[in-house]
């Protein structure tokens, strides 16, 4: 609780920070309506025409819905990976065996093409949900995994002395000792597996069902709809960068405060 | 009556004998250091003592209340500040975290820490200020008997001798015992009551020098008198090898 005062609390300084970022976005529009005066409108619709087209769309209910089951795809899919490949990635570390054993496998799943698991996928549950939820855990469980084990791998054996010379009951050791530090592993990985299932949940629904962001997107393609290609590509970018800024990089800043 | 008793201690890495019969015994209330080259087997010695390794062969009996370790490198949790790094022992203890807290803060305050360093993370600190917290964490729970491993090798003067004082001050409000490996000779006359002189390959104490003067009331003169009679002894010579070094 104390914790997430001091979040609150921090989160206007932080918020005051982002003006580089804001300038630097700013100048990426720029470009992008100079990149519309040099290409036209077909190649590149402008900025403006691009958030015109947004706000309508936003005024529909239906993309409402469309949004919806996509983000029930890749919250299940992601959540998925993130419960099991925590759990997993934790317990391979903790033995030096599964550690062994799993790497190729980790291998095999981080080298596979996302595009070939989505025919494979297609080929096993058809086009539909599990399609699409498959492929976001197939692709994001690896990284979560590996954070997870790298974490447990590298604990310090030092502190373990150390805790262990004042005999500290197990749940100090896990809470002061090895919590912190896996956490500072296991978090970013998160991070990152939550940015690849966001792109693979897109890219699935592109390929494997009628319906969601990525459905639209191809709907926008065949009819060769760019300001609605363009709007559908905005609204993916900015929902990922709220979830990776307002709330993730706060959480993130105060847990690792002690880091150097 | 507390005591750590060590008895025909022996113990293996694998195939390599790192200690060899070892004996002796750490009365309550005493000094007692183990002196001898780096990579002789001390720090072995040290943690079979503390319970860090497993006794293969032998036997360590350890009748002290309670006990507590300073390391060599300060071993400080990096996730948290100063007071709390120095409160953990006593958390470890079942300690209420308030009172836990407060004894750590006057603690802190004693061994030279300042309130602004109190939120600090061990990142920002110097190498000689994580050396106090670990200082104040293991003498903040009281410990009846203390282990020490080499934790002044990397200070100043100044810092060594302000740490040494607190040692002895500790030693004489809770009569607390020391066990304490070193390879400076001087620093174990300053503050031994007995020491150990443990030749390497594998590990076995050779000879054991005693002092009898108290540990506070050594003046300078001494501590530099016994520290150049005690480099004529030709067991020290012998397991520091200091004859080599003159002929090349």
């Amino acid at each position: 609780m104390k914790f997430l005062f001091k979040i609150l609390k921090d989160f206007p300084a932080y918020l005051w920070s982002g003006w580089g970022a804001m300038a630097s976005t700013l100048l990426f529009i720029a470009f992008w309506d100079l990149g519309n005066q040099v290409y036209g409108n077909l190649v590149l619709p402008s900025p403006l025409e691009t958030f015109k087209t947004l706000y309508t769309m936003l005024q529909d209910k239906d993309v409402w819905e469309q949004i919806d089951i996509t983000l029930y795809r890749a919250s299940v899919g992601f959540g998925l990976s993130m419960l099991f490949g925590s759990i997993l990635g934790l317990i391979a570390g903790f033995f030096a065996t599964a550690s062994m054993m799993s790497r190729p496998i980790v291998t095999i799943l981080v080298g596979m093409p996302p595009i070939a698991w989505i025919v494979l996928a297609m080929i096993w549950f058809g086009m539909g949900d599990e399609t699409v939820i498959f492929t976001v855990v197939v692709a994001s469980f690896p990284i979560v995994f590996v954070g997870a084990l790298q974490g447990t791998r590298t604990l310090d054996g030092d502190l373990k002395e150390m805790a262990e010379s004042f005999d500290f009951p197990w749940h100090m050791k896990f809470f002061d000792v090895y919590f912190p530090h896996i956490f500072s592993y296991i978090f970013p990985a998160w991070v990152s597996g939550l940015g690849m299932a966001w792109k693979i949940v897109i890219m699935a629904e592109l390929l494997a069902t009628s319906d969601g962001m990525g459905a639209e997107l191809a709907i926008a393609r065949s009819q060769l709809d760019t300001p609605t290609a363009l709007a559908l590509v905005t609204i993916m970018i900015t929902s990922l960068m709220f979830i990776e800024y307002i709330i993730l990089e706060p959480i993130k800043r105060e847990v690792e405060l002690w880091r150097a | 009556m507390e005591s750590l008793e060590v008895k025909n201690l022996t113990h293996h890495f694998g195939f390599t004998e790192i200690l060899q019969n070892i004996n002796f015994t750490l009365k309550k209330g005493e000094v007692l250091s183990v002196v001898g080259p780096s990579g002789g087997g001390k720090t072995t010695l040290l943690h079979l003592c503390a319970g860090l390794l497993d006794v293969e062969e032998g036997s360590i009996q350890n009748s002290f209340k309670s006990t507590a370790f300073a390391f060599q490198e300060g071993r400080l949790l990096p996730w948290k500040n100063v007071i709390d790094n120095i409160a953990v022992g006593l958390l470890a203890k079942g300690e209420k975290k308030d009172k836990a807290l407060k004894k750590s803060q006057k603690i802190a305050l004693k061994f030279g820490l300042e309130e602004e360093d109190f939120e600090k993370y061990p990142k920002d600190l110097s190498g000689g200020m994580k050396q106090r917290v670990n200082f104040a964490r293991a003498l903040v729970t009281k410990p009846s008997l203390l282990f020490l491993d080499e934790p002044f090798s990397a200070l100043d003067i100044g810092l060594k001798k302000e740490l040494y004082a607190h040692l002895l001050d500790s030693c004489k409000e809770n009569e607390m015992s020391i066990l304490f490996i070193t390879h400076d000779l001087m620093e174990a006359i300053r503050l031994s009551d007995k020491v150990l002189l443990l030749k390497a390959d594998p590990g076995h104490i050779v000879k054991t020098f005693e002092y009898d003067t108290p540990n506070d009331k050594r003046e300078e003169n001494f501590i530099y008198e016994q520290s150049a009679k005690i480099l004529q002894d030709k067991e020290i010579i012998d397991t520091f090898e200091l004859n080599t070094l003159e002929l090349t």
